[in-house]
């Protein structure tokens, strides 16, 4: 168990942190105080061409002249500074959250179409698996990322997420069961530009991560989430599959509904169903996936975990409780459930 | 006592006060054990091979048999089995011939993985209500899908998918030839893979005209003395497979005994009757790698590109690099066969002491395919000691994509595992070719046995799948987080890339 809060507006408007940390801490319900997470896109205007990329140092002393030589090495670190954070009574600051903007130098991965975020790839996987005491959480660019363990509301205090802003924000309050109280295995999951939010369990996982790894991804989180992220960039970023077509894959329509389809159809999802048979996710699940351009949320082809959607204006809504939605919308009118791994999308307008 | 003399293997006795001396242990016994002498029953149990024919025959369970009554000094080197081969080499100077599997008590490596189930994190998925999907593609996928935009605005396939065979469950009957199984054997399989939309192979033995109706279900297989072989049998096939090697007798060729060879299997096979269908033990037209790419590309040249060409190999050391090669030659399947895996007729020698276990060898072929980017290329079939759903839900959390069964399809049939199918005297109607035995077995009868097999085995996996909380079979292939190694050692549990129970 799990609870998720996901919202975009549409015409790009940025809000800030406040209101998604109280939506958040309306399902503590869900979760049990040993990790949350907030992610924000439009939070770095000044720096929004750069690679916003996050590490947790165990020991700064240790470790940050490793990681300042390895991104000197593939580019340029044009800003760092530590994220800043608040004394708080109820975290334990086990790691010191730091960030560089970065910009890679293209010319050193010849060959590539995106040099650029092959080289950021590389370098969240060297130093994940080879660098102890170091874990690069997010990288994207023009987007924030804060977790650690707690609740909600002290995880955005800790960061102070209230003097952030972004057009996307993702929220999640987490139960957790195999890694609690790392921080590392708290929520929202990112990689480039992908942050993935999830409630439930993969059991296709091992399925999922061999498949996944055979493509060059290493995972390294010692949970099954960071294997969606990684799907959905093999999927939609290298193999050019729309959002639609991606959910097809990983959560597709059975093959009773599949063989009643008409030829066209039924040809299309067979072939998606026979290509990306290792990128099915099984398992209860609700996820919300965002990158810079939209949100997209979507549960297993069983609906073991809820999800709710809900519009207002510019803005789309998709969270685990209506109760979530409605601390941020309290007028908020449309409100409904999709289908079992239908996706819901919400794609910038501006 | 001559030198030389064994100890009978099973002593048969009869209780003479059930005994009503109706004589069908006579007529039922095709090994000769029982004999009428006036009115009583007389035994020679040195025939006897305990294929419970009689047991199953007598009205009134007045015979029993008991396994080696009189046995050696025990001795945990020179074992029964050694002390008999060495005497049976000394008397004859001979190869020594067995029938089925592997015959040494090797552990087994099945046995020493377990499965997983859901507790409370998540719930567990149930069959009875909720949709559990089995459907297998057997063949090439693309590794990426490409599309285009329509004038509607629709995105279009662009991408096209290489022929597949589509399976309701992943459990298929593997290859065993008309002439080393009856006719009425190879009958009840074919109706029984009919029903439950699977297939099975023809093995190196052509394909009888009474099977056409069945030929949708049926793989072809051409092997190293391309028996039966001609353009009217391969376009019949379903799909084609080239066999290399077989697990029971990596290495050499197909030993099928004149005794078999009777017409209707001497016109099938297209080999003079009664002459010993002997195949190389290479292919003669494949000393290499690329010579497998031509001959893969030959049949799909003949049969236009629209079937699947699969490759088997016998699960040697080298087995992954093997793989690697074969997924590069156009092959759509590879079968993996283990060294458990059974044969009419085999060499002791090789039966016991050449090949790996299936297990080892999917595991090492699904990784070495997925280094090389290429796992989509080709299907992996296992096969080679498969005895039970779970045998199967463990081969495919390792990776296969389907498997094989033969055994165990036969054992569906009657067989009680004697071993002397070399003989061609099996007294259940299948391993043999005499019409009077081969009678024994009734097509009807034998085909429901048979897909009861795969129906109940099918459920299984349907019951384990939901209790991982998993639904298609898709998510349960090369899943190996699911699967727990129990006292396996850590090197192989390296191989298996498994964790150990209670990690």
């Amino acid at each position: 168990m799990c609870g998720i809060i996901g919202v975009i507006d549409r015409s790009r408007e940025r809000l800030d942190g406040s209101s998604v940390r109280e939506a958040l801490s309306k399902m503590d319900e869900r979760g049990n105080g040993q990790g949350s997470g907030y992610v924000a896109y439009g939070a770095f205007p000044e720096f929004k061409d750069l690679y916003a990329i996050h590490v947790f140092f165990d020991n700064i002393h240790e470790s940050k002249t490793k990681v300042d030589t390895l991104l000197s090495e593939w580019g340029t670190i044009e800003h760092d500074e530590e994220i800043p954070t608040n004394e708080h009574a109820a975290i334990k600051k086990v790691h010191t959250p730091w960030r560089y903007f970065f910009r890679p130098d293209k010319t050193l991965m010849p060959g590539s179409r995106t040099p650029d975020d092959d080289i950021i790839m590389h370098l969240v996987m060297k130093v994940n698996t080879g660098m102890p005491g170091v874990l690069i959480f997010s990288s994207g660019k023009n987007v924030a990322l804060f977790k650690a363990s707690g609740w909600p509301e002290d995880v955005a205090d800790f960061y102070r997420i209230q003097d952030y802003k972004g057009y996307i924000w993702l929220g999640h309050n987490r139960y957790p069961t195999n890694t609690p109280g790392w921080w590392g295995g708290a929520h929202p999951f990112n990689l480039l530009n992908w942050s993935v939010v999830h409630n439930g369990e993969i059991t296709s996982y091992g399925t999922n991560q061999r498949y996944i790894e055979s493509f060059g991804y290493k995972c390294t989180m010692f949970t099954d989430t960071e294997v969606v992220a990684y799907l959905v960039d093999l999927l939609v970023r290298q193999h050019g599959l729309s959002l639609e077509m991606a959910t097809r894959a990983l959560a597709p329509p059975f093959w009773d509904e599949i063989d009643r389809l008409p030829e066209k159809d039924r040809t299309l999802n067979t072939a998606i169903r026979m290509a990306y048979a290792s990128a099915l996710m099984n398992g209860p699940f609700a996820i919300v996936i965002a990158n810079e351009d939209f949100i997209m949320g979507f549960t297993d082809r069983i609906k073991l975990r809820p999800l709710v959607t809900a519009e207002q204006g510019n803005r789309l809504y998709l969270s685990s409780e209506e109760a979530a939605i409605r601390m941020m919308e309290p007028d908020i009118e449309k409100i409904t459930m999709p289908r079992a791994g239908s996706p819901v999308i919400g794609r910038v307008i501006a | 006592m001559s030198i030389g003399t064994v100890p009978m293997k099973f002593r048969v006795s009869i209780d003479r006060d059930q005994c009503m001396v109706c004589g069908r242990c006579v007529e039922n016994c095709s090994y000769n054990v029982f004999r009428k002498e006036g009115d009583t029953i007389t035994v020679n149990p040195r025939n006897c091979v305990a294929c419970h024919r009689c047991l199953a025959m007598c009205p009134r369970d007045a015979i029993s048999i008991e396994e080696r009554p009189i046995d050696y000094r025990s001795h945990p080197l020179w074992t029964t089995e050694i002390r008999e081969a060495i005497y049976n080499q000394a008397r004859t100077g001979k190869i020594i011939l067995s029938g089925m599997g592997n015959a040494l008590p090797y552990p087994v490596i099945f046995d020493r993985l377990v499965l997983d189930a859901c507790q409370v994190t998540n719930p567990s998925i149930d069959p009875l209500r909720e949709p559990m999907e089995l459907r297998t593609y057997i063949g090439k996928k693309p590794a990426y899908l490409e599309f285009k935009k329509s004038n509607s605005g629709d995105a279009e396939l662009i991408t096209r998918i290489a022929p597949n065979l589509k399976l309701d469950t992943p459990i298929m009957v593997g290859h065993m030839s008309y002439g080393a199984i009856s006719l009425n054997a190879q009958t009840s399989i074919a109706k029984a893979v009919r029903e439950t939309g699977t297939f099975m192979g023809t093995g190196e033995g052509g394909l009888h005209e009474s099977l056409y109706p069945y030929q949708d279900h049926m793989i072809v297989q051409v092997a190293s003395g391309r028996f039966g072989v001609d353009i009217n049998y391969l376009e019949r096939g379903a799909a084609i497979e080239i066999k290399i090697g077989q697990g029971a007798k990596p290495g050499i060729g197909g030993h099928l005994p004149g005794e078999k060879v009777n017409k209707e299997v001497s016109v099938t096979r297209m080999i003079p009757e009664g002459s010993d269908a002997i195949s190389p033990a290479p292919h003669h037209d494949i000393y290499s790698i690329e010579d497998l790419k031509q001959l893969v590309r030959s049949l799909k040249e003949a049969t236009e590109w629209k079937k699947p060409v699969f490759v088997k190999i016998a699960a040697v050391h080298n087995a992954a690099a093997i793989a690697a090669g074969i997924a590069r030659s156009s092959a759509d399947a590879v079968v993996l066969d283990g060294f458990r895996g059974g044969t009419g007729a085999a060499p002791r020698v090789f039966r016991d002491h050449v090949g790996i276990p299936v297990e080892a060898a999917v595991a090492a072929v699904d990784t070495k395919l997925r280094q090389q980017g290429i796992r989509n290329e080709i299907s992996i079939i296992a096969s080679g000691g498969i005895r039970e759903s779970a045998d199967v839900a463990k081969i495919i959390a390792l990776g296969a994509d389907s498997v094989y069964i033969g055994t165990a399809a036969l054992v569906a049939l009657g067989c009680r595992v004697c071993g002397t199918c070399y003989r061609g005297v099996c007294a259940w109607g299948i391993a043999t070719q005499r019409a009077d035995l081969v009678k024994r077995l009734d097509p009807e009868t034998g085909s429901k046995q048979v897909a009861n097999l795969i129906h109940g085995w099918t459920d299984e996996l349907a019951e384990l799948m939901g209790a991982a909380g998993i639904n298609s079979i898709e998510s349960l292939r090369g899943n190996r987080d699911r699967l727990r190694g129990y006292m396996l050692d850590e090197a192989l549990m390296n191989v298996l890339d498994v964790k150990s129970v209670g990690a």
